[in-house]
């Protein structure tokens, strides 16, 4: 055999174990992710997924207890009860109003069951204490690009 | 001074259009005066750019919140050190941060150049003045950071708003690491752009001889040893600012970064085989022009919020002119290669599998499916939405599987293909080399074994580490020895010598070994350990050999933020060993809650503790410890890696002793006093 097919060969074994691997790694963690509303369209084999919804937390239905935290998210109108039943503890930016990602699966009944809840504050501009009515409106100009949507890393 | 940033700012971009303008009209004309006051332009937009920086720092310097972005990032209270730094804590600075570098290393390109290459250098500029024109179309009219805060009154005139605080700069970057990430990682990122321009250049040009590729690998170096200390300052501040116990955790932003990466490091290895044989052309003007193309893409995603993840939530109109760009260089890439693709014939071809050749190819397949698998999976998301309507991401368990193999097999070639000759090796010269690294690494793998390691990735891991690390010492050691017994020198002084005389050699092993270390201390995560508790004072937790004890929670607070405190003691086998202050701070300015990570390091393990708030159930504290072992190997390793760049970067201190490249056996075998032999290309060791 020529250096060059056998090269070749050599390529072909490690491209197609690494694209195996690749696909078995995919199946395993694969996250869909819905909105709200298109959640009740869900039939069959997608119930099961593992996904993803965003929505905003509605004020007041944070109700710590035992062993789980439950809210409802709510987006256009559309509400979704969860139950939040991760070890690690919410994030701070996690409040009324704010904007969260939860992640998990969807029970039987409609409510969902997160694992992993991201969250980020609703308005990413706040009046400081000390601000004049100048600093209370921005929007004018501020309302531009919003990279700074952080923590970016850099 | 808001106008003034404003003007310098759209004068740079008047002499970026101009360079770009003038620069082709002078390479279609052939008119030497218009090609060096293209040049001059070039290195004006340096000036001007520096100018527009400088004002923006001073509205930052001075508290001037009526600059929105100002407002936006910072506050009275502010450290100064962070109100430098708040320059690059928000998209519009950071853009025009970026166009700063950028315009740093163009000028540096073309001032060091400036008598050299008459006939490259004009290229170089044009493409240098193109890419700078395009980012400084974004500062200038998508994403100013000059605006300024203003309202209207009741008769529509507007009026400057009088902003006496400011927001405060996001506590997350409040850390000095964050100071120096940013700029080191943008430096990586802009530092592409010079390869990029040399490898266009001499294409568009048909630049005869090899010597472009010699400026463009030094260039890749250096923005490739900038990427890397990016890399890790970035995976060291998650580690000791974010809490969760890790460095990396495959989001977005940090894909975006290594895949320039990725693409460099193939680049700075293929550019070997045309150096010595000739190969590879076309590959490797595809890898600078990718490497580059990536580096926008990075930009890309850290920027404009394209793939939600923690770090880029929002959603901009900025993508959109990313993607216009990166399809007008993919064209204008495909287009000289199509128009040259003659220029680029192969000299010789693959003779034997187990050469130096076939060890880079495979190096270079390897990377590149990493790459291919890390692009994928970020850019999944997107893509999915596009072609099914739904939208599906993928997590790290996908990204580990592929690139831990690829990680391992590369770190095979790490200690294979140095030794491996060029063309074919024999037999002989294989029992020769590895005989004894390859028994060395089996044995402590028999050993690790027999001490109850399991984990087979971190196994396998260990025996290669070993393996190369013997590879590496052996070659130093051989040349040594041969100084050191004809100048009748010790053998440290010798290993000095031998390596100043081939530093971009000796470097790359270097290079090679900090990568060793930073493998090993990545295959210290298989023994991560955690637990998470409740605590009041008098309590304990026992963590691996630790037994932390609650003694006390307090309450500190400053003018930048309130902070509740854990404080613990850490005993060892009885003995008292350590405090550890675990805190979780408020910051005034901005409302943001931020924890603060105790850690305690040690080359064997981490010792990392989180006060995780308060359980809403019991009202209790909760610490949450991690045993995180030779974590402290990844960041010694990193510094390594920068050294031995910074050495391979080094010109040879006595006239380079170059083999013709097919007597070459090998590189162990090309012995540094041997062979006086004139230099094909001594060029290719300056």
């Amino acid at each position: 055999m020529k250096a060059r097919t056998k090269f070749l060969v050599g390529s072909g074994i490690i491209v197609a174990t690494l694209c195996m691997l690749a696909y078995v790694g995919f199946t395993q963690s694969k996250t869909y992710y819905h909105t709200i509303s298109e959640l009740p369209t869900l039939q069959g084999a997608s119930l099961r997924q593992r996904m993803r919804v965003s929505g905003n937390v509605r004020a007041g239905s944070i109700a710590h207890r035992s062993g789980e935290v439950d809210f409802v998210l709510e987006e256009q109108n559309k509400t979704l009860p969860v139950s939040y039943i991760g070890h690690d503890p919410l994030p701070d930016t996690f409040k009324d109003g704010a904007q969260a990602l939860v992640e998990g699966k969807i029970n039987p009944d409609g409510s969902f069951v997160a694992e992993q809840v991201q969250a980020k504050c609703a308005s990413k501009y706040q009046a400081s204490p000390t601000g004049s009515p100048g600093a209370a409106q921005p929007g004018q100009t501020m309302n531009g690009a919003g990279g700074s949507g952080l923590p970016n890393k850099s | 001074m808001d106008i003034f940033g404003s003007f310098a700012l759209l004068l740079a971009l008047l002499a970026a259009v101009y360079a770009f303008v003038a620069g082709i009209v002078g390479i279609v004309t052939r008119r030497t005066v218009l090609t060096k006051s293209a040049r001059n332009a070039g290195i004006a937009v340096f000036g001007l750019v520096t100018l527009a920086v400088a004002s923006l720092e001073y509205f930052f310097f001075t508290d001037n919140f009526t600059m929105a972005y100002v407002a936006e990032h910072s506050n009275r209270a502010l450290p100064l050190f962070y109100k430098f730094a708040a320059l690059w804590s928000g998209q519009e600075g950071s853009l025009l941060f970026w166009s700063w570098l950028l315009s740093i290393y163009a000028f540096s390109a073309l001032f060091l150049n400036r008598k050299k290459h008459p006939e490259l250098m004009p290229y170089v500029g044009v493409v240098l003045a193109g890419v700078q024109t395009f980012f400084l179309t974004l500062n200038n009219f998508v994403a100013t950071p000059f605006n300024v805060l203003a309202s209207a009154n009741s008769s529509g005139v507007f009026h400057l708003a009088r902003v006496t605080e400011g927001n405060g700069l996001n506590p997350l970057l409040q850390y000095p690491e964050m100071v120096i990430h940013p700029p080191m990682l943008y430096l990586g990122y802009t530092g592409f752009t010079i390869p990029f321009a040399f490898a266009l250049a001499a294409l568009l040009g048909r630049y005869p001889g090899e010597k472009w590729i010699h400026i463009t690998r030094r260039w890749t170096m250096v923005a490739w040893c900038f990427q890397s200390i990016g890399i890790l300052l970035g995976a060291h501040w998650a580690y000791a600012v974010l809490g969760w116990g890790g460095y990396w955790s495959w989001d977005p932003v940090e894909n975006a970064s290594l895949l320039p990466w990725i693409t460099g490091t193939a680049f700075l290895h293929s550019v070997m085989m045309q150096e010595k044989r000739g190969m590879m052309k076309v590959w490797n003007v595809w890898l600078v022009f990718t490497t580059f193309m990536l580096s926008i893409l990075g930009t890309l995603l850290t920027r404009s919020g394209v793939i939600s993840s923690v770090h880029a939530f929002a959603q901009s109109g900025i993508g959109n002119w990313f993607v216009s760009f990166l399809a007008i260089v993919l064209a204008v890439c495909f287009w000289a290669w199509w128009m040259n693709r003659d220029y680029l014939r192969s000299d010789n071809q693959l003779d034997s599998l187990v050469s130096r050749e076939s060890s880079f190819l495979f190096n270079n397949l390897v990377l590149l499916a990493a790459c291919f698998a890390v692009l994928w999976g970020t850019l999944f998301p997107v893509l999915s939405e596009w072609f099914t309507r739904s939208k599906i991401s993928v997590g790290p368990p996908f990204f580990n599987k592929v690139n831990v193999p690829i990680a391992l097999f590369l770190l095979l070639l790490t200690g294979v293909g140095p030794l491996l000759a060029w063309r074919k090796t024999s037999f002989d010269a294989l029992r020769r080399n590895f005989a004894w690294p390859l028994t060395g690494g089996v044995v402590a793998g028999v050993i690790a074994f027999i001490f109850g390691f399991r984990e087979i990735y971190a196994l396998i891991c260990l025996i290669l580490s070993v393996f190369v690390t013997l590879t590496i010492f052996a070659e130093f050691y051989r040349g040594a020895r041969v100084i050191a017994n004809r100048d009748h020198t010790n053998i440290l002084s010798a290993v000095g010598d031998l390596t100043m005389r081939n530093t971009r050699r000796y470097g790359g092993y270097v290079v090679h070994f900090g990568m060793v270390l930073v493998f090993i201390g990545i295959a210290g995560s298989a023994f991560n350990k955690d637990i998470q508790m409740d605590m009041s004072p008098g309590q304990s937790l026992a963590i691996g050999p630790y037994t932390i004890l609650c003694q006390n929670f307090d309450q500190v607070a400053n003018d930048n933020y309130q902070s509740e405190r854990a404080t613990l003691e850490v005993f060892r086998n009885g003995h008292s060993e350590m405090m550890l202050y675990p805190q979780r701070r408020l910051y005034l300015a901005s409302q943001v809650t931020e924890t603060m990570v105790a850690v305690q390091s040690s080359a064997l393990r981490d010792l990392y503790v989180v006060y995780a708030g308060r359980n809403p159930d019991t009202g209790k504290p909760v610490i949450h410890a991690y045993l995180n072992p030779l974590v402290k190997w990844i960041w010694f390793g990193g510094v390594v890696v920068v050294l031995g760049t910074g050495l391979a970067m080094l010109p040879n201190r006595r006239a380079a002793i170059v083999l013709k490249p097919v007597q070459e056996k090998s590189w162990g075998d090309a012995l540094p006093a041997t062979s006086p032999a004139p230099a094909r290309r001594p060029e290719s060791h300056d």
